[in-house]
């Protein structure tokens, strides 16, 4: 017996779960400025999570989808994407969106229920938050296909949960990416969970990272509550991507400390010791602990911080909440470019 | 007895086949432990276990792909599209196969599968959670499309659909799934496909609706009655096959019709029935058949959904200025 092909999959980390050094830092966080700045988004992102659960619960907002636990993974795809680049997100990347430069106050309004909280101000060319599963990975191939095209040095950024590594989409679209070279990577939040269905239920492959080998592209495991790995990963297959070099499937492994939703009750099926587990491996604590031994992080800077991100995100629900409403006819209004004359009949009479 | 709601009836159809038949299998996203995101199947996963409640990978068409080929080997599965905003990656394999495994192998493999799957607005749910596309499945030869508005009927259509011989398209309108309570006997009776219920005898006009709208319909009917009018109302219940002949009937005793719907108005349900309407009824009209549905627009996220369900005000406006009609 020959073997004829062989194929292995490397596992990132930079901070052990008890905030250890493993191996070297990369160039980027010999910044200790970088650092700060990555801890502090990721603190004002559990600052809005939280509101925004709030909110839904008080009835001033929809449905909404925590990103909670799962911070640096949002955080760090965020932090290593050029504006240039382009970003194909799922649901829960607000992490990312508002570095891209998308505002909470928008966010909020999606899940509030108005279109206008997808009209993103400044990533002009960022595809909206996606909710049918894995569609977007296609999308992000048809973004990365024009830059290619074009001949362009930029790249595209789409990201999904693993369940959505089950559907068809998401295999045709590593496909014609590996086969394209096309210059995209795609990020899989690994947060054990797909609603209810446990990783282990979703897909017999030991890591999803393998999925990139059929694909015909590297695939790399990172550790996704190390945000300084996963900021590092992405920068590396982001270049790649940029240089012709191909895509790049990125599994961020973490853990969904929320329910799936605010629709959901994860009770019904997380075990109770998982949950307790997974939060002693948290990004957040993770990163102080690291800057607090490194020196660069005490009480006064923490207590300091909170209260700018209490601040930045009451503002912008106090921006939300003070939204004047939509026409009814709006719901015409964007339909074509030119509203046929059987719509213009009914948006007369959607007004009355 | 206890009264249930639809979405509890649902459970006690799907629990009622399954003991009676060892061939009725579910699949789903999250039906199991977790009994469903709207707990259709609550408690299914405990009495009968994983091997009958699937809890599968997430695809869609994967699911209908599954069921065809349980189905060609003589098992019922009966599959969860956790919305009906999602059911559309498993299209090609409904429209391509399922609706079709019969005619092209000449009844050698047949199709006998339920596909389930909540549809509707008005429950403030989030983008693509909300639409009403039965028409689109109305529209392929092969396929049932049932759409229960009443525990009871949502009961005895479901135990239907599991006993049919070919696919059908079970939908259920979400926003009722808790509304109303009934009276419902688990007694494994089940209701035939092929037939409207008249859910309201009257003189002057017919009412024409299903799932959801049935609710505001009635309600309609109610304030017409304060005015002093007798309106008729009927449930389709089966958009396919469609029982024309109760519609008919109606049609000829009243003279006048308006078909609600929720789904965008445009080539919808209602086109159809209004088609055979005049095909087989003009001369029993005495006013044009009038539409009271949504617009041709997407379904407008929660903060303007409202605004696209046909209200209780824009039926009656509607029944009376077809009433009104020389
Ligand atoms: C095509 C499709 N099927 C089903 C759903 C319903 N649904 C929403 S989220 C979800 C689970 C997604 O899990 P995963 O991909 O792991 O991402 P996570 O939400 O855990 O981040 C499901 C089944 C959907 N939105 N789209």
């Amino acid at each position: 017996m020959t073997i004829i092909a062989e194929f292995s999959i490397e596992y990132l980390q930079c901070l052990d779960k008890n905030a250890n050094l493993v191996g070297d830092l990369p160039s980027f966080a010999k910044d200790n400025a970088q650092l700060i700045n990555l801890y502090e988004l990721m603190v004002l992102n559990r600052t809005f999570d939280t509101k925004a659960i709030n909110l839904q619960r008080t009835g001033k907002m929809g449905t909404y989808a925590s990103t909670l636990g799962q911070e640096a993974v949002f955080v760090g795809i965020g932090h290593a994407m050029k504006k240039t680049d382009v970003l194909v997100p799922y649901y829960r990347d607000y992490g990312a969106l508002l570095q891209r430069g998308a505002t909470m106050k928008q966010i909020l309004q999606y899940w509030g229920g108005d279109e206008r909280g997808s009209d993103y101000e400044e990533c002009r060319e960022d595809f909206p938050l996606c909710v049918p599963i894995a569609t977007q990975f296609l999308h992000a191939t048809g973004v990365a296909t024009a830059m290619k095209y074009r001949k362009q040095k930029r790249a595209v950024v789409a990201t999904g949960g693993e369940g959505a590594s089950s559907e068809g989409d998401f295999y045709e679209a590593l496909n014609v990416a590996g086969q394209w070279q096309l210059p995209v990577v795609f990020v899989i939040n690994n947060n054990q969970w797909a609603i209810s269905v446990a990783r282990q239920s979703q897909t017999g492959c030991q890591t999803i990272a393998q999925k990139a080998i059929a694909g015909g592209m590297p695939g790399i495991q990172v550790d996704g509550n190390d945000v300084i790995a996963m900021r590092d990963c992405v920068n590396q297959a982001l270049q790649a991507a940029r240089t012709g070099k191909g895509p790049t499937l990125i599994e961020a492994v973490t853990y969904r400390l929320c329910d799936h939703t605010t629709a959901d009750d994860a009770s019904r099926y997380v075990p109770k010791e998982d949950l307790d587990k997974a939060w002693q491996e948290e990004p957040i604590k993770r990163l102080q602990t690291y800057l607090e031994t490194e020196k660069l992080w005490d009480k006064n800077k923490e207590d300091a911080l909170i209260k700018q991100c209490q601040q930045q995100v009451s503002q912008a629900v106090e921006d939300y909440l003070n939204i004047e409403p939509q026409a009814v006819s709006a719901m015409f209004d964007y339909m074509y470019e030119t509203l046929p004359k059987s719509l213009q009949q009914q948006r007369g009479l959607a007004d009355l | 007895m206890a009264e249930i709601t639809l979405v509890e009836a649902v459970t006690q159809a799907l629990a009622y086949e399954m003991q009676r038949d060892e061939n009725v299998i579910l699949l789903g996203e999250d039906i199991g432990l977790n009994g469903g995101v709207f707990r259709a199947t609550d408690g299914l996963y405990k009495k009968f276990g994983a091997d009958r409640v699937m809890d599968t990978p997430l695809a869609e068409s994967m699911l209908a792909g599954l069921a065809i080929g349980m189905a060609a080997q003589g098992l019922k599965p009966v599959v969860e599209f956790q919305f009906m905003g999602f059911i559309y990656p498993a299209v090609d394999q409904l429209v391509n196969h399922a609706a079709r495994m019969r005619n092209r192998t000449r009844g050698r493999l047949t199709c006998p599968m339920v596909a389930r799957a909540p549809f509707g607005g008005g429950i403030h749910a989030p983008e693509h959670h909300s639409e009403s596309t039965e028409a689109m499945f109305a529209h392929i030869p092969g396929l049932k499309v049932i759409i229960p508005s009443s525990p009871a009927r949502a009961y005895g259509l479901l135990l239907a659909a599991m006993r049919d011989p070919d696919p059908v398209i079970f939908l259920e309108p979400k926003r009722i799934y808790r509304i109303v309570k009934q009276n419902v006997p688990d007694d494994g009776k089940a209701l035939p496909l092929e037939q409207c219920f008249v859910l309201r005898e009257g003189s002057d006009i017919t009412l024409i609706s299903w799932g959801a709208s049935m609710h505001e319909t009635l309600q309609a009917a109610t304030q017409l009655e304060q005015q002093g009018v007798s309106a008729e109302v009927i449930d389709v219940a089966s958009i396919k096959p469609l029982d024309m002949d109760t519609i008919l009937n109606s049609v000829a005793k009243t003279g006048r019709a308006v078909i609600i719907h929720e789904a965008a108005r445009s080539n919808g349900v209602g086109a159809e029935i209004t088609s055979v309407i005049n095909e087989s009824g003009l001369l029993s009209l005495l006013a044009p058949v009038q539409r009271v549905t949504g617009y041709d627009t997407v379904m407008p996220y929660m903060k303007l959904e409202k605004h696209y369900i046909p209200s209780v005000e824009k039926i009656v406006n509607s029944a009376i200025s077809t009433l009104e009609f020389a």
